[in-house]
């Protein structure tokens, strides 16, 4: 492929990307054990699996200060069948704690929309809690245009 | 600075009956990660909780985090199985407490 002037700006871009993230993990974004650390904490140590929740975003977002989400965990809401939390977490936000839902029998169906900001580009996680301990997970890309955690 | 909360409970349900509600209320939401022009952080000033209960009974509630968007928007669902109220709070990260209540019948 010939190197078009785009593709050099691009590339350049890219290159110059790369030692300012390295720069700054930590410090402005969260770092991945955090994440991971959130989601043992939620979890109560147990391995997330597939699986009944369902996590709705959009793959692209052109305004991170408003971005839709949905999840929807499919249980009766009844008896032992019944969700207890649902953690969404944002992997690359400053703070990737984005909300916790808590859900009862009075819920009738344990679904719920909101609207959350992403600095960037990143992994939308959502956890939800059984009753019974079990845990589930889903997991969404999102891209971002333009970031939404101000400067 | 905040207004009225705005809560679509619809009028009547069968009982048993399974509701989507929608709330939202106007909340700039400062997330602590902005800086002024001067440089200097603006605190953090959120809506950190989400309550909506039912005669008294907790139906749902919501932890909120600085990256729930400026405005909270929520919508959920709820059962209904008796004519009542449902309340709904919003709790200030500064302690003010917003609330809206909505009656709705069982036919």
């Amino acid at each position: 492929m010939p190197l078009s002037r785009r593709r050099v700006l691009m590339l350049a871009a890219g290159a110059a990307a790369i030692p300012a993230l390295q720069l700054l993990p930590g410090a402005a974004f969260a770092a991945a054990e955090d994440v991971a650390a959130m989601m043992a904490d939620f979890s109560g140590g147990k391995e997330p699996q597939a699986g009944k929740i369902t996590l709705t975003a959009p793959e692209i977002a052109e305004n991170g200060n408003t971005v839709p989400i949905s999840v929807d965990v499919a249980s009766a809401m009844e008896g032992d069948d019944m969700v207890d939390a649902v953690l969404i977490l944002a992997d690359g936000n400053p703070r990737p704690e984005v909300a916790t839902f808590h859900f009862t029998a009075m819920s009738g169906s344990a679904a719920a929309t909101t609207r959350m900001r992403l600095a960037r580009t990143q992994n939308v996680i959502a956890l939800a809690r059984m009753a019974d301990g079990s845990v589930y997970m889903d997991k969404k890309e999102v891209k971002v245009t333009i970031g939404g955690c101000g400067g | 600075m905040s207004s009225k909360p705005r809560v679509k409970v619809p009028k009547t349900a069968s009982a048993g009956e399974v509701i989507v509600i929608k709330t939202l209320i106007s909340h700039e939401m400062e997330s602590g990660q902005r800086k002024d022009k001067d440089g200097n952080p603006i605190p953090r000033k959120i809506i950190n909780k989400f309550t909506c209960e039912f005669n008294g009974q907790p139906v749902f509630s919501c932890d909120l985090d600085p990256a729930i968007s400026a405005n909270p928007y929520f919508e959920f669902s709820a059962k209904v199985p008796e004519s009542g109220t449902f309340k709904f709070t919003w709790v200030d990260d500064d302690g003010s407490v917003y609330s809206d209540e909505q009656p709705i019948t069982v036919e």
